[in-house]
């Protein structure tokens, strides 16, 4: 196996496979207002699999898209057995032989296996005239090659997430791939299945394919990885052997950062509970939540993608019905199950997507301020248009947006002057508890701080904040307690001052010392 | 600012407009004269009214197929109602009724049953129609009071009645589209329904309500077609959905919601108003109207769609 390999793999002596079989070597890519990726180096190996590891918005799947083809690097360069490529398109990057299973399967639904297999390449009687019997032999050829137990002439639809992954498998080996992408290939299959689809890995390694195996799962990647690179915030921080590294410095790793951002936090007077939630639980993805939030309090939920934190959210907030479990607003026990309840009891939902979700885009920054709060300028039914202009007035001076009038579309503002907009809508229903979800997700740095203020000045006003966060930073620097959430449950609690980016991101992965 | 870019596309609509006036002028002297533009206006009346309800349904990302049925539906009921004797100010509240069910219909299939509209409104199209047949064993219903036909041939200041009921129809719907919640939230869920339902609306609420306006404006247009042609037929309306959509879109109403203007829509219906009006002065044969209005309609969607994407 690999010797250490923090080392270019040309120094280290390995009989197994001396030339790494891609090399990809000082990638850039940025994005409008952030850089996704900065000068990082990726090297595969014949029969490898090599795990990429990081945060959410680290840089993982832009680095894979840029392998396979979705995305065009701004510089860098790209070798394939020793010989540089230009990978332009998905279909370049499939004639080099290099195949992408991203977590949302590609499959079509309604086709048989054997058809998703070939698609595209589906054997010919004549021009236009599609050979069954050999499209379905060839098909079934390829699953019996990876031994698996399927039915080619069944219906995709038909099968489980783990058996339509062992298709998408099929029909990337079928191309004669010799790199596969997996990205989070586990995340929606059972403890049985994973087993299935590692010896199926551990085969095709055998056979040289190399494979990039992205996870979350730190139990996983150490079963069934040889090496392990870790991205943080777009860089490459340490690639290691995943014999000769420990749980702890991969953590440690994904979150070693200097923590240089300046928040400008103030802590408010902590005052009465202003929501209450015991024991709530929906489906599989919340599981026995229970905390509280005193107003003028910022309480950070912490999380990886999947977490359950904009579950959590969403039940609070009336959009998804619970199975068990009570919420308390303000001292009253409440039976939130729509948003309108939600807003009478004086909650407000900043929603992680705001072009989705936030706000009506065509209308203006006036008709997105006052739309949860129009009987405030109506008077039966018909608008005070004076009113309007001086309600919407007030916010876009006092919160200080920036937009040329109030008749203004939402549609041309800047992302933080957006935000700023939905705040005022719920500033405007005078809403006491705000769920802040992502609340500075692509907004420039400046626009940012405005925002942190912003909770600064709600907090202090004696507003309650539960504020949802990817960004580990964040939620340090504005918190006052902070929860962290893994595969649906509260994992772990801290308060301000004991957080730190690795105790957060043990509870956020799920590793219980 | 915003305003105009807003009504910048139904300006260029009116451009179209004055320019087919224009060159029928020249075509055909008649064109210009009192009496053939009222009568244009008069033949526009019903289309035009029902296109506002039309808009209505479209700003919010839907459509109503079940327009021309409902009329003819609301027509039949009218009809017989008048026919039994009833007073016409009651057998047209009726006729309003009517529409109003079949619309509320339409709306609660479409945000409580979950339907696409599309396919609610097919339904409609064809049920609606079904019943008027039904009704009536498919013959009209002809023959009522002068009373009721002053609805269409009253005329104040020489302007015939239809022109001034669709004159208040669209002053109100005008009203009611940029001065009232209703019209707010007409915008705002065809804007982004998601948006709005976060905003704690009651989307499902007006939405029906816009479905059940639509299908109440039908009414109207079915009292101004039974008292002008003096007759019920369970066969009218055939089509009016389609000239309903186009003067919509022509008008510059966005089939993807959350734009659109009554006083766009207005110049649109005129413009097919006109150019039919035109074509039948000239003497062109009614096969060919259809070809020119078809690409009426494509052709200023298209220009349309080639602005937005420049100013963008």
């Amino acid at each position: 196996m690999p010797m250490p390999s923090e080392h270019p793999v040309g120094r280290v002596s390995d009989l197994l496979s001396p030339e790494p079989v891609l090399s990809m070597q000082g990638i850039w890519k940025s994005f409008p207002g952030v850089v996704a990726l900065q000068d990082v180096s990726f090297e595969l190996r014949r029969g490898e699999v090599h795990v990429l590891l990081g945060e959410n918005g680290a840089g993982k799947s832009t680095l894979m898209k840029i392998l396979s083809g979705a995305y065009r690097k701004d510089s860098g360069a790209v070798w394939l057995w020793g010989r540089e490529v230009d990978i332009k398109s998905p279909g370049d990057a499939q004639r080099l032989g290099i195949s992408i299973i991203y977590q949302e399967l590609n499959l079509v639904p309604h086709l048989t296996v054997a058809e998703n297999i070939v698609l595209g390449r589906e054997p010919k009687l004549a021009p236009g005239i599609i050979d069954q019997k050999k499209l379905f032999s060839l098909a079934q050829s390829q699953l019996d090659l990876l031994g698996v137990a399927l039915d080619a002439r069944a219906v995709v639809r038909t099968l489980t997430v783990a058996q339509q992954q062992m298709v998408e498998v099929a029909k990337a080996l079928s191309v004669q791939s010799k790199i596969l992408i997996m990205d989070e290939p586990t995340s929606a299959i059972t403890e049985r299945e994973i087993g299935e689809l590692f010896r199926i890995m551990q085969r095709l390694k055998e056979d040289g394919v190399s494979i990039v195996f992205i996870s979350h799962r730190l139990d996983e990647i150490f079963q069934i990885g040889d090496r392990v690179t870790v991205l943080l915030d777009g860089k490459n921080v340490g690639t290691r052997s995943m014999k000769a590294v420990a749980k702890g410095e991969l953590v440690r790793l994904m979150v070693n950062r200097e923590l240089k951002e300046q928040f400008p936090k103030k802590t408010a007077t902590i005052g009465e509970e202003a929501l209450r939630v015991d024991h709530l639980s929906r489906g599989g993805v919340l599981k026995d939540i229970s905390f509280s939030l005193r107003r003028g309090e910022v309480l950070g939920i912490a999380g990886l993608l999947g977490s359950g934190r904009t579950d959590l959210a969403r039940a609070l907030f009336g959009l998804d019905p619970i199975d068990s479990g009570s919420v308390t607003v303000e001292g009253r026990l409440t039976n939130i199950d729509s948003p309108q309840k939600a807003i009478a009891c004086g909650m407000g939902f900043l929603t992680e997507d705001r072009k989705t979700q936030g706000l009506v885009l065509k209308l203006s920054v006036k008709e997105n301020i006052v739309l949860p709060s129009m009987e405030k300028v109506c008077r039966a039914g018909i608008i005070n248009r004076e009113k309007e202009r001086r309600v919407a007035g007030e916010f876009i001076e006092d919160l200080k947006i920036k937009t040329p009038s109030a008749d203004q579309k939402v549609l041309y503002l800047s992302g933080g002057n957006q935000q700023k907009v939905i705040v005022s809508k719920w500033l405007c229903t005078e809403a006491r508890v705000l769920i802040f979800d992502e609340p500075t997700r692509g907004i420039d740095v400046g626009a940012k701080v405005e925002i942190y203020q912003l909770m600064n000045r709600l907090t202090a006003d004696g507003a309650a904040i539960l504020l949802i966060s990817s960004e580990l930073p964040e939620i340090l620097g504005m918190s006052d307690r902070i929860l962290v959430m893994h595969e649906g449950r509260i994992t772990g609690e801290f308060s301000a001052t004991d957080a730190t980016q690795e105790k957060i991101l043990q509870c956020a992965l799920g590793i219980h010392n | 600012m915003n305003s105009i870019a807003a009504y910048g596309r139904s300006f260029g609509t009116l451009l179209g407009l004055a320019l087919l006036c224009l060159l029928l002028w020249t075509l055909t002297p008649h064109f210009l004269t009192v009496s053939n533009l009222i009568n244009v206006l008069q033949q526009t009346s019903i289309i035009a009214i029902v296109a506002v309800g039309m808009t209505f349904v479209i700003i919010t990302a839907g459509i109503d197929l079940s327009v021309g049925s409902v009329i003819a539906l609301s027509g039949v009921v009218l009809g017989s109602v008048l026919a039994t004797g009833v007073p016409p100010l009651i057998a047209g509240a009726i006729a309003l009724a009517t529409g109003f069910l079949c619309g509320l219909a339409n709306g609660l299939l479409i945000s409580y049953g979950r339907l696409p509209a599309f396919i609610a409104t097919l339904g409609m199209m064809s049920l609606a129609r079904g019943l008027a047949l039904m009704y009536t064993d498919g013959r009209p219903i002809s023959g009522f009071s002068d009373t009721f036909r002053l609805v269409s041939t009253g005329e104040v200041l020489t302007v015939p009645f239809p022109v001034i009921l669709m004159g208040i129809v669209y002053v109100t719907a005008h009203f009611v589209l940029k001065r009232t919640k209703l019209g707010r939230y007409t915008y705002a869920i065809g804007g982004n329904e998601e948006a709005v339902v976060l905003s704690g609306v009651n989307v499902r609420l007006y939405k029906t309500a816009v479905y059940g306006l639509c299908g109440m404006l039908c009414g109207v247009a079915a009292i101004l077609l039974t008292a002008r042609l003096n007759s019920a037929q369970p066969t009218a309306g055939i089509m009016y959905e389609l000239d309903a959509i186009a003067a919509t879109v022509i008008g510059g109403t966005s089939l993807m919601g959350g734009e659109g203007t009554i006083f766009g829509t207005l110049v649109g219906a005129l413009l097919i108003g006109v150019l039919r009006n035109g074509l039948n002065l000239l003497g062109v044969s009614s096969f060919i109207q259809q070809i020119a209005i078809g690409s009426v309609i494509i052709i200023a969607v298209f220009v349309d769609m080639m602005l937005k994407k420049r100013s963008r």
